[in-house]
């Protein structure tokens, strides 16, 4: 994996993580960032040229203060995907990325061919409350987030640090209102900016997989997106929470690979 | 000095296994433990003990606004203060204030505190906070990362809607008005004095000295641990080469007078014990949702006195520890004259607002408190700042010399 960035007309400077040969993918994450050596990057640069960049907010991406609202991110997005000259890639997004890859492909129809959403954010069900994950002290988050909750923690804190030393805390504290700031302006305090009445417009193949123990947003929402989205597979996953391509890895590639 | 008697009016029937039972006194805990008879009483002597602070000689009454909890009862600080502009005729109202970026429009604020002032004869001193976290984004979920840029457009709007003699266009981001028209106006021109809860964030120091604010630090923590954070405060007044008024700061301070030591810890402990684990028990995830605080407050360490990691082990801390470590001002008129005048010369105050209703204290000993400060310590602390005569008058409020005489219905 290598890390490149680029710059955009807006002024933002974003920073991309690049791996792999093949087919272009564009991987676009999810509230929480990349992984250290994210699993699921790191067996899609099996087959593909993955691409993932960083909303700004996250990592060295900078630009975070001029992006409000889903528009702006969406355009953002859109921005880099041009930028990065990429032709016609798989847009592969998970929970906050596939709500930001649903709205782009939504918006730019034309020029999305192949949606990939894994677990994506962006509906709300009121008899299916997802959890309020603002809410969520960082220890908790592993449980939420993997059905195997200890390989969970061992993923989330690979990058080491120890959150009894100040100095480290206070990094984390910046690095962590940094990240959930932002994706705030997505997803506080309800994950709902309007998707719903958009989804209509997507014409690209979409392939949507659930981690069937998903228990931030229930896996019923699968079958809602599913649903509304026209040319649209829902492939559920064993064993696997929120985090499917993290925790599954190999089950998300093979889904790709067979529907693409 | 100036002494402002401060109510947060909580909720004072949380039961003795509150904390094991809930996870946080805000937020989210059930409206079920609510109940509106008993809750009429809790008002009405609460809003009797403020009458009765202007009564026995307090400069100022307090109130102030927060939502869904159990620690203070007032989603609408202005109903409050507008019944106080009724039985009271010298205090200045001081209403800490409105949380003006969960207005829609903001204009209202503008609106209810011209109409505080114009109905209280130009007794109101207007308070603009942020908010706490829980408030701002938990209750009334305004997206954290733009609280702030929120608050900022709602602030000047309602400065300019003060100051405008004809309407006018607002063409905010997050407000936009075709027509602002504020009726009435305020008695106080241009714009009352104005007071902003701080709790650490760098930025407000600028927007307090920008604007002629008062920086008011609302803290539970106690005046040892509001050194650090003052001094940060007046570094940037010197920084910044304006006056060095102690009206320029305020502290909140929970205070316990009796007639002696020993007999503050008998009347008052039970009381204080409440406030600070059944009033402050929040859940940490609710007290900094995050993006609230920017990030070069977070850089300066400043945590917020309810931020995950602010080290503070309430349960466990008893009255000596409290009194001690000066979380509390408490004991004889004697001890808390000492105490007090420490405070104000070490943070450089010339607001301090008056905690002395706690948790679940009851009537007679909320008034027994307040008059020995009133009679026996406020007297030796109005002179602390004589080269500053003791008032400023950029940050007190200016009442009207001629406020219409109030006559009662059936005469």
């Amino acid at each position: 994996m290598k890390s490149r960035f680029l710059k955009l007309k807006s002024g933002a400077r974003i920073q991309v993580i690049e791996a792999g040969k093949g087919k272009d993918l564009l991987f676009l994450h999810s509230a929480g960032g990349h992984l250290p050596n994210d699993p699921l990057i790191a067996a899609l640069a099996t087959r593909y040229r993955v691409l993932a960049p960083l909303l700004p907010g996250y990592g060295e991406s900078s630009g975070e203060d001029e992006l409000r609202d889903m528009l702006d991110v969406t355009l953002h997005t859109l921005d880099v995907l041009e930028a990065l000259k990429l032709k016609k890639p798989i847009v592969v997004g998970h929970s906050m990325g596939g709500m930001i890859a649903a709205e782009m492909a939504a918006i730019a129809h034309t020029e999305i061919e192949k949606l990939c959403l894994l677990a994506p954010a962006g509906l709300w069900l009121d008899e299916q409350p997802i959890v309020d994950i603002f809410t969520k002290l960082p220890y908790e988050l592993p449980a939420l987030l993997f059905h195997d909750a200890e390989l969970g923690r061992r993923l989330m804190t690979a990058g080491g640090g120890d959150m009894g030393d100040p100095e480290f805390l206070k990094q984390f504290l910046v690095m962590n209102a940094r990240r959930l700031g932002m994706a705030g302006k997505l997803l506080f305090p309800i994950p709902d900016r309007g998707l719903s009445q958009r989804l209509r417009r997507i014409t690209a193949r979409t392939l949507i997989v659930w981690g069937r123990e998903d228990a931030l947003i229930p896996p019923a929402y699968g079958e809602a997106f599913k649903k509304a989205i026209s040319k649209a597979r829902l492939v559920r996953v064993a064993k696997a929470g929120h985090a499917v391509g993290q925790e599954k890895p190999e089950a998300v590639l093979k889904a790709l690979q067979d529907f693409f | 000095m100036k002494f402002t008697w401060f109510h947060l009016m909580p909720w004072p029937h949380m039961p003795d296994d509150f904390r094991q039972k809930h996870r946080s006194v805000w937020v989210d805990l059930p409206s079920s433990m609510y109940e509106p008879e008993l809750g009429h009483i809790a008002y009405h002597q609460y809003l009797d003990q403020l009458e009765y602070a202007e009564k026995v000689g307090f400069d100022g009454i307090g109130v102030n606004e927060h939502h869904a909890n159990a620690y203070g009862l007032m989603p609408s600080p202005n109903i409050m203060a507008a019944t106080l502009t009724r039985r009271t005729s010298k205090a200045a109202l001081v209403v800490l204030g409105n949380s003006i970026a969960l207005y829609n429009p903001p204009l209202r604020v503008a609106e209810e505190f011209a109409m505080l002032d114009v109905l209280s004869g130009g007794r109101l001193i207007a308070g603009f906070p942020v908010g706490t976290s829980m408030d701002t984004n938990y209750a009334y979920g305004t997206i954290p990362a733009l609280t702030r840029e929120k608050y900022a457009e709602a602030h000047d709007l309602i400065r300019k809607a003060w100051a405008a003699d004809q309407p006018f266009a607002f063409n905010g981001r997050y407000t936009k008005l075709r027509y602002v028209n504020c009726w009435p106006k305020p008695v106080q021109r241009p714009a009352p004095p104005i007071f902003i809860p701080g709790g650490g964030s760098v930025e407000t120091y600028d927007f307090c000295l920008d604007n002629t604010y008062s920086y008011s630090y609302l803290s539970y923590s106690g005046y040892l641990r509001a050194k650090l954070l003052m001094e940060g405060y007046w570094k940037r007044v010197a920084e910044r080469k304006v006056d060095e008024s102690p009206y320029r700061a305020g502290f909140a301070q929970v205070i316990c007078v009796a007639d002696s030591d020993a007999e503050a810890e008998r009347l008052y402990w039970p009381h204080v014990n409440y406030f600070y684990n059944r009033c402050l028990h929040v859940y940490p995830g609710f007290a900094d949702a995050p993006g609230y605080r920017t990030i070069k407050t977070i850089q300066t360490g400043a945590l917020s006195q309810f931020a995950p990691g602010s080290g503070r082990d309430y349960p466990s801390m008893t009255w000596k520890d409290l009194t001690e470590g000066r979380y509390i001002v408490a004991g004889s008129p004697e001890t808390v004259r000492q105490q007090m005048e420490e405070l104000i010369k070490t943070l450089r105050v010339g607001n301090v607002f008056c905690l002395l209703h706690m948790g679940n204290m009851p009537d007679d000993k909320v008034r027994h408190s307040t008059k020995l400060f009133a009679e026996k310590v406020i007297p030796h602390l109005r002179n602390l700042w004589p080269d500053w005569n003791n008032h400023d008058d950029r940050f007190w409020c200016h009442p009207m010399h001629e406020p219409v005489p109030l006559r009662v219905a059936a005469e």
